[in-house]
């Protein structure tokens, strides 16, 4: 082929130009550098611009080469296109811009330009289909690579799949391992509660086989005992009202036994929120639990005994009242044995906890009918909890229940013990009172019980408690009524039945007080002996007394009457009494023999000792002793014989019997004027007491009766009353 | 989004990564029709974007070149991507063959496309880890094989930082690398900013949308990530501004979108 060689010189056949070969042709630099300039930064290349300039060139050199070659081939238009891509020259305006700068540039840049005729149209097409074989080869690479790629990253999105998949399997195995091994039990249900799956623990815990669990509904899982609120829970979890669940719970165990858990349950929604499925795990906490209960039994239970404790009483009294239906009554029964210490005390502490024992396990019998609680409170003190409580009458026999019971004795290391008890009966609504109403009602009641006499049982009465409260209160206000002067005395006359003289007068004590008006001595004088006020309220009144008779006895000396002061026994008993009388009637200066002394006849009888010794020392004073109140009392005539008494005050309801003629009691006739006769044997005068009609007195003179006093002769008055009389 | 390792993330193909959409850019054909058409979405609001990444690609390789001359023969590469053309592994194992590189991303399909092509290379490698796990990418087999961590190492975190939002937390990310690594080491960062980006925020609004949150920071926003690396000549700069070779053709497009980029040298 004669082609177009471009080593030879010019001036062959076509006038080819001759050029200079390849990269070394003047031009060939220039160009590479102006298609450099022209596609640079049209595609991501990593080259320099002076690397990209000499990768230009060599393309250049070689399409330049084909053009001008002799044998043309346009093949290394195609080659030059595929290694642009290979270069990563991927964007297809590289291409364009390519093509255009080769059509524009090329043949100017070689100064071929001017070439014409058959070689110019020669140049033209040669370069044209460089151009076009560029192009393919371009598309055909960028196709190719295109596809490579594509394949390349899908090959890479299989094997990152894989390897998640690998990951995801990995995972799971592992979530399985620990689903498996955990310690904790673990179930999952769906939401309607059958079971999905459980691990290993749960089905041990609740003795089962892991495959015996699937399939089961978690409610056949439930104790029996437990609470109805407790599934409500669940449902509420199942049906999406809650997320998650933190309690204790009881499940059965195949074997019947109950399970203790800790429980955690949640609710594991889908993307759209749907429950899918119920997880829960469970603790076995059931030791935990047995520890507690022991604990709480040991803070709610009396070792001793085994009872409920007071503790345990006082929680189930506060349920009792707390609720809320106004019907509803409850009762208590408070009980304390009687003597209980006395057996402590000479038989040993040991007698007296087998005795306590004894006595609890009776009580409990006794109550366990009603399913009433039995508490020990303490000591010798049980408490019988009757809630709900029918009426009164049912917690009484609550009440006398237990006192039957005790009533056989109880043998104890060869002892025979008879124990009784006394019992203090509450028995209210629940409506409007409290624990601590009720117990202190109950305690007072169990006081009544004891000073009523023991081994009964005494019912909560609120009159009966405001009597008392209005004589604790009196009696708490009585030491201030002396010092601000409430007390006064008033005066009844001792009339001579013979002749109706006045030979002496009773001081009675009043008190007035600012509440309540004036209140006579029934109201207040045993209280005060109770308080032992007594003591200095009777020394008052002695000495008020005695300054009153002086002032007779200046006003009518020789005709005034004597004055006469009752004595409470505990006066009798007080070491001072003899000093304080001595001194008040030397204060006073009244004479002894104008005062009287009464005690009654058991303060008398009784008296041995220093009070005895007392008694005589006034009577030697000159001071008269009667005896008050006589024959309510035990006498011991012989007795009487050698006491220093002058007269005795024959009690009233001796004088009640007697009336005109044949209508009187023939019996207390008979006992008056015995008495009569007996006194005045033994040289004692005899006055009579209450006196209201004139029969009476008409009675009592005619046998023999040497005194009188009472309404009928003289109502009690004021101190100048008395003078009146006289 | 952050997994634990336990639940490996699924594959999914209808979301766009960033990775293949970078790819994308740059001319690349590992990606599919998604990230396709979130890449031209951003082109569309910012048509310079391809440009500036190729710029970006530039000072990742001027930077590598200027590790390797310094010395390094060690790279750790996180957030590398998908290699395309001119990786770090090319540029650094022209000058020599031995040089150590550990691929790092969390794109599981840029990993496995690595690996592929590192097939047969015996001093490279690439691991599927978060940035944000230092330990984990440190006590990372591959990575004990490759790379002496008392020997210098150079960490690229080159068009990386702006994916996390949390600024506290990429400063104390880069801490425990830098503690990390032996003295001499040198961190390799660049950066979107908002002081270089005409419409900052539409661009951010876009990845934001298919799920990926990008916080374009000020210039001493990123300098901070240099604490305790001492910046090389020229410091902080725009890519084109980073030791441009003196023979090298500088765009013919005055106006200049690189993010920051810097190159620091821990003492
Ligand atoms: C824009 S590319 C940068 C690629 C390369 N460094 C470059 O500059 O040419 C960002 C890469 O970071 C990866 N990436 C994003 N979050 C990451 C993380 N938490 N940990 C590691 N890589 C991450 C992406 O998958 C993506 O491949």
């Amino acid at each position: 082929m004669t082609g177009l060689d471009h080593r030879t010189p010019a001036g062959s056949g076509r006038g080819w130009v001759a050029l200079p070969s390849g990269g070394g042709r003047p031009g060939v630099d220039t160009f590479a550098r102006v298609w450099a300039t022209t596609i640079a930064g049209t595609s991501y290349v990593p080259l320099s611009s002076t690397e990209l300039e000499s990768f230009l060139r060599d393309l250049a050199g070689r399409i330049i080469d084909a053009l001008l070659d002799d044998t043309f081939d346009p093949q290394v238009g195609y080659e030059v296109g595929r290694t642009l891509v290979n270069a990563h020259f991927t964007s297809p305006e590289t291409l364009g811009r390519t093509v255009a700068v080769l059509g524009n540039r090329l043949l100017p840049q070689l100064g071929l330009s001017y070439v014409e005729g058959p070689d110019a149209a020669e140049l033209a097409s040669r370069l044209a289909m460089l151009q076009g074989s560029l192009a393919s080869g371009f598309a055909e690479a960028l196709r190719d690579r295109t596809l490579d790629e594509q394949e390349a990253i899908r090959q890479a999105v299989l094997l990152a799949r894989e390897e998640a998949q690998y990951a995801l399997r990995a995972s799971e195995a592992r979530f399985r391992a620990v689903f498996a091994g955990a310690a904790i039990g673990i179930g999952i249900a769906d939401p309607d509660g059958r079971i999905l799956e459980v691990n290993q623990a749960l089905a041990s815990m609740l003795g089962y086989t892991v495959n015996e669990m699937r399939g089961l509904n978690i409610n056949s899982l439930r104790h029996p005992d437990e609470p109805i609120e407790m599934q409500q829970i669940f449902q509420e979890l199942a049906a999406g009202g809650r997320d998650h669940i933190f309690l204790e719970k009881r499940l059965m165990r195949t074997d019947g036994q109950a399970v203790w858990t800790h429980l955690t349950a949640s609710l594991i929604r889908d993307e759209d929120g749907t429950p899918r499925y119920q997880v829960a795990m469970f603790e076995d906490v059931t030791e935990r639990h047995q520890l507690q209960e022991r604990l709480r039994h040991q803070a709610t239970h009396d070792p001793l005994t085994q009872l409920p404790n007071r503790t345990l009483f006082f929680e189930r009294l506060n349920e009792a009242l707390r609720s809320d239906d106004p019907t509803l009554r409850v009762g208590v029964c408070y009980l304390d044995l009687d003597g209980f210490k006395v057996v402590n005390d000479s038989l040993g502490h040991d007698v007296g906890d087998q005795l306590l024992v004894a006595i609890a396990n009776r009580l409990v019998q006794c109550v366990s009918v009603g399913g009433h609680l039995l508490a020990r409170m303490g000591g010798d003190e049980f408490v019988i909890l009757v809630a709900p409580s029918r009426d009164t009458a049912s917690a009484i026999e609550v009440a006398d229940a237990a006192l039957r019971s005790l009533e056989e004795p109880v043998r104890i290391a060869g002892h025979e013990l008879t124990v009784s008890a006394s019992i203090g009966v509450v028995e209210r609504p629940v409506a409007g009172t409290s624990v601590a109403e009720v117990m202190k009602a109950a305690d007072i009641t169990l006081y009544w019980a004891k000073s009523d006499g023991r081994n009964r049982w005494a019912l909560y009465d609120p009159e009966r408690n405001a009597r008392e409260v209005a004589r604790y209160t009196l009696s708490a206000t009585m030491p201030r009524a002396l010092e601000r002067g409430e007390f006064f005395l008033e005066y009844q006359p001792l009339v001579r039945l013979t002749d109706r003289t006045v030979i002496g007068v009773e001081a009675l004590v009043r008190w007035r007080h600012p509440q309540h008006g004036v209140l006579r001595p029934d109201r207040f004088i045993g209280l005060a002996e109770e308080t032992g006020l007594i003591v200095p309220l009777g020394r008052w009144v002695l000495a008020e007394a005695c300054r009153e008779a002086k002032r007779w006895q200046q006003k009518y000396p020789g005709q005034a009457p004597f004055v006469s002061v009752n004595l409470a026994v505990r006066q009798l008993h007080d070491r001072g009494l003899v000093g304080d009388v001595s001194a008040i009637l030397s204060e006073t200066g009244l004479d002894p023999s104008c005062l009287q002394l009464e005690l009654t006849e058991s303060a008398v009888m009784g008296s041995a000792g220093p009070p005895l010794d007392a008694l005589h020392e006034l009577a030697r004073m000159g001071i008269r002793i009667a005896i008050d109140d006589f024959g309510t009392g035990y006498s011991n005539l012989s007795y009487l014989r050698r006491l220093p008494v002058h007269t005795l005050k024959l009690d009233g309801s001796f004088v009640e019997g007697l009336r005109p003629e044949d209508a009187s009691d023939p019996v207390d006739e008979k006992i008056v004027s015995t008495l009569v006769s007996l006194a005045h044997t033994l040289n004692l005068t005899v006055t009579a007491e209450g006196i209201e009609t004139s029969a009476q007195e008409e009675r009592l003179r005619d046998l023999g009766c040497d005194c009188g006093q009472g309404w009928y002769l003289a109502r009690p008055g004021p101190p100048e009353a008395v003078l009146a009389f006289s | 989004m952050e997994r634990p390792s336990w639940a490996p993330e699924d594959i999914d193909l209808e979301r766009p990564s960033v990775a293949r959409v970078y790819d994308f850019y740059l001319g690349g054909s590992h990606n599919f029709a998604v990230d396709r058409e979130l890449g031209r979405r951003v082109i569309e609001t910012f048509p310079l974007l391809p440009k500036t990444l190729q710029e970006n690609r530039a000072f990742l390789r001027r930077a590598v070149r200027f590790c390797v001359e310094a010395g390094i023969r060690q790279f750790l590469d996180i957030g590398s991507g998908i290699p395309t053309v001119g990786n770090v592994h090319e540029v650094a194992q022209q000058v020599d063959p031995t040089i150590k590189v550990v691929y790092v991303d969390i794109d599981p399909v840029a990993v496995a496309h690595s690996r592929a092509i590192l097939k047969g290379n015996e001093y490279a490698t690439a691991i599927r880890a978060d940035f944000r796990q230092p330990e984990v990418i440190l006590s990372h087999p591959e990575l004990q094989r490759l790379i002496d961590l008392r020997q210098p190492v150079a960490l690229l975190l080159v068009a990386l930082l702006h994916f996390f939002p949390d600024t506290e937390e990429v400063q104390r990310t880069i801490a425990r690398f830098r503690d990390a690594l032996a003295s001499g080491s040198y961190l390799v960062i660049s950066h979107a900013s908002a002081d270089t980006q005409p419409t900052p925020l539409k661009v951010a609004e876009l990845y934001a949308r298919s799920g990926t949150p990008m916080a374009m920071r000020t210039k001493a926003e990123i300098a901070r990530f240099f604490e305790g690396f001492e910046l090389v000549e020229p410091g902080l700069v725009l890519g084109l501004d980073w030791r441009l070779e003196p023979e090298e053709a500088v765009d013919d497009n005055p106006e200049r979108h690189s993010g920051y980029c810097g190159v620091g040298k821990k003492p």
